[in-house]
C-alpha cells in the first residue's frame, strides 16, 4: 500500500489491488503536476483539431455541395484510420524535428480524413427535393449551402469532429515519445511514476477523451437551430452519433 | 590511431559513414545489412501479430454477436464492456498486463484483441440485424428454422458490414501493434522505437515507412477481398 514519506508519494510496485486505489491517489497527489500536462495534451488536441476542422470540413462541404469527388472523399477516410500514428510521427522526425509540430500533424493526418468524409456524405446525402425546394424559392447557392445544406448536415459533420476529437485527444498521448509534452510523459515513463502513476494518467486521458466528445455535442446542440433539434430527435431516435465508444485510444 | 576497419557497434553492425557521421535519412547500406535480421523479421512479426489478434477478436466477437443476436438483452452488456476496453489507453493497458503476463507477445496479443472486440462485435451484431423483416418472415413463411434462417439468410445479409469490420479491425490492429512495441519489443514498433532512443534517423523512418505501407497494402487487399466477396453489396459496405 503506498504511504506518504515526508512530501513524496510511495507507490505500491507491480500489479496488486492497491495499483487502482494508488492510481487515484496519485490523482489527488500529482495534481499539479497533471494539470500541466493534461493542459498541454488539451493544447496539442485542441491546435491539431483546429487544423484539421480548418482543411477538412469547408473541403468535404463544397465537394458535397457539388455532389463531387465521391470516390476521394469516402476514401481518404480510410486512409487516415490506416495510418499508424506513430509510424507518422517517426516518418515526420526529421522533417520537423522533435517537439509539438510533428505531433500535430499526426494528429492532423488522423483526424481531417474522418472530418472531411463525413462532412461530404453529410451534405452529398442531403434530401434532393429540399435543396430543390430552396433553389425554386430562389435561393442563390451560397444560400442553399449556408441556409439549408449546413444546418441539415450538421448532426453528421459534429459526429465526425467528435470521433475525431476522441481520437485526437487519445492519440495525443503519444506526444510522451518524442520530445514529450502530454499525460503521455507519464503513461511512458512507468520507472518514474510506477504503474499506478500510468494507471492514474490514463484514466485522466480517457476523461480527456470523453470531456472532448461532451464539449462537441454541446457546441453540436447550440449550432443545431431549434427546429431542427426536434426533427433530428423525434425523426431518427436509433442514430446515435458515434462517440467515445468508436475511438482507440493511443 | 583510428583503426584501418570501421569499428563495429552491437545491433547496428560495422559503422559505416553515414552510420558514424551523417545520421542520414536513408542509409542504404544499413538497410541492406539490416533487412534479413532486422526488417525483415519485424514485417512478418508484425503481420503474425495481426492475424493472430484479429483471428482471436473475430471468434470471440462472432460468438458474442450470435448469442446477444439471439438473446437481445445480453447485447447491451456485451457492447458495454467492449466499449470500456476500447477507451483505455492502449499503452497504458499494456502496461497493466505486463505483472500478470510478463513482457511477452502475449501482453501485445491480449491488449490488441481486446481492442478488436468492440469493432467486430458492433458490425458483426449490426450485420445480423440487418437482414429486413419482410426477408425473414418470407424465409419463416417459407418454413425455414431458426438455424436456417441464421445460415441461409441473415449471415449472408450480415457479410458486407462483418467484412467492413474485419477491415477496420486489421488497419486499428497494425496501428495499435507498433505502439506495443514499446512494451514488449516485437513487430515493425521495435525498430521505430530502437532508432527514436538512440536517434538513427534510418532506423525510424524505413520502420516507420514500413509500417505505413503495411496498413495501406492491407487496407487495399481487404477491400478487394471485401468487393469479391459480397459483389452485391458494393454500394452499401462503404463503413
Amino acid at each position: 500500500m503506498g504511504a506518504e514519506e515526508g512530501d513524496r508519494l510511495v507507490l505500491a510496485q507491480g500489479f496488486n489491488l492497491h495499483t487502482f486505489a494508488d492510481a487515484f491517489r496519485f490523482l489527488w497527489h500529482e495534481h499539479s503536476l497533471l494539470t500541466t500536462k493534461g493542459l498541454e495534451q488539451i493544447e496539442l488536441s485542441a491546435i491539431a483539431i483546429g487544423i484539421a476542422a480548418l482543411i477538412a470540413l469547408p473541403l468535404g462541404v463544397w465537394l458535397g455541395h457539388l455532389h463531387r469527388g465521391s470516390f476521394f472523399a469516402i476514401n481518404v477516410s480510410n486512409l487516415g484510420r490506416a495510418l499508424p500514428s506513430l509510424a507518422v510521427i517517426s516518418v515526420g522526425l526529421p522533417v520537423f524535428g522533435i517537439g509539438h509540430t510533428v505531433v500535430i500533424l499526426a494528429l492532423v493526418v488522423l483526424a481531417a480524413p474522418l472530418m472531411l468524409t463525413n462532412s461530404y456524405v453529410a451534405v452529398d446525402g442531403i434530401d434532393a427535393d429540399v435543396v430543390e425546394a430552396a433553389r425554386g424559392m430562389g435561393l442563390a447557392p451560397w444560400q442553399v449551402l449556408v441556409g439549408v445544406e449546413v444546418p441539415l448536415a450538421l448532426p453528421l459533420i459534429f459526429a465526425g469532429i467528435r470521433t475525431a476529437a476522441v481520437y485526437v485527444v487519445a492519440t495525443a498521448t503519444l506526444a510522451g515519445v518524442v520530445g514529450g509534452g502530454s499525460l503521455g510523459d507519464i503513461i511512458f515513463n512507468q520507472p518514474t511514476y510506477f504503474l499506478s502513476g500510468v494507471v492514474g494518467a490514463a484514466i485522466l486521458v480517457s476523461l480527456l477523451a470523453f470531456a472532448a466528445d461532451f464539449t462537441f455535442a454541446g457546441l453540436q446542440r447550440l449550432l443545431t437551430p431549434r427546429g431542427l433539434r426536434y426533427v433530428e430527435s423525434a425523426d431518427k431516435p436509433e442514430e446515435e452519433p458515434p462517440s467515445v465508444l468508436e475511438a482507440a485510444a493511443a | 590511431m583510428i583503426a584501418a576497419t570501421p569499428p563495429v557497434i552491437p545491433n547496428y553492425g560495422t559503422a559505416h559513414g553515414c552510420i558514424a557521421n551523417d545520421n542520414a535519412l536513408f542509409c542504404t547500406t544499413w538497410i541492406r545489412q539490416h533487412w534479413h535480421d532486422t526488417l525483415a523479421p519485424a514485417i512478418v512479426q508484425h503481420l503474425w501479430l495481426t492475424a493472430i489478434a484479429v483471428g482471436i477478436g473475430f471468434a470471440i466477437a462472432f460468438l458474442a454477436a450470435l448469442v446477444a443476436h439471439r438473446y437481445g438483452f445480453l447485447a447491451a452488456p456485451f457492447g458495454v464492456f467492449s466499449a470500456f476496453l476500447y477507451t483505455i489507453p492502449s499503452i497504458a493497458l499494456f502496461q497493466l498486463l505486463v505483472p500478470v503476463t510478463g513482457i511477452t507477445v502475449t501482453t501485445i496479443e491480449i491488449g490488441l484483441v481486446g481492442y478488436t472486440l468492440l469493432i467486430l462485435f458492433r458490425n458483426t451484431l449490426a450485420g445480423l440485424r440487418s437482414a429486413p423483416p419482410e426477408v425473414l418472415e418470407a424465409a419463416r413463411g417459407m418454413g425455414l428454422t431458426r438455424m436456417q434462417i441464421l445460415r441461409r439468410v441473415e449471415l449472408p445479409l450480415a457479410l458486407p458490414a462483418i467484412s467492413a469490420g474485419i477491415r477496420i479491425a486489421v488497419v486499428t490492429t497494425i496501428s495499435l501493434a507498433t505502439v506495443a512495441a514499446y512494451i514488449t519489443p516485437y513487430g515493425l514498433g521495435k525498430p521505430i522505437f530502437d532508432g527514436l532512443q538512440i536517434n538513427y534517423r534510418t532506423e525510424y523512418v524505413v520502420a516507420g515507412l514500413l509500417a505505413i505501407s503495411l496498413a495501406l497494402l492491407a487496407d487495399a487487399v481487404l477491400v478487394v477481398a471485401q468487393r469479391r466477396l459480397t459483389p452485391w453489396a458494393r454500394r452499401r459496405a462503404t463503413g
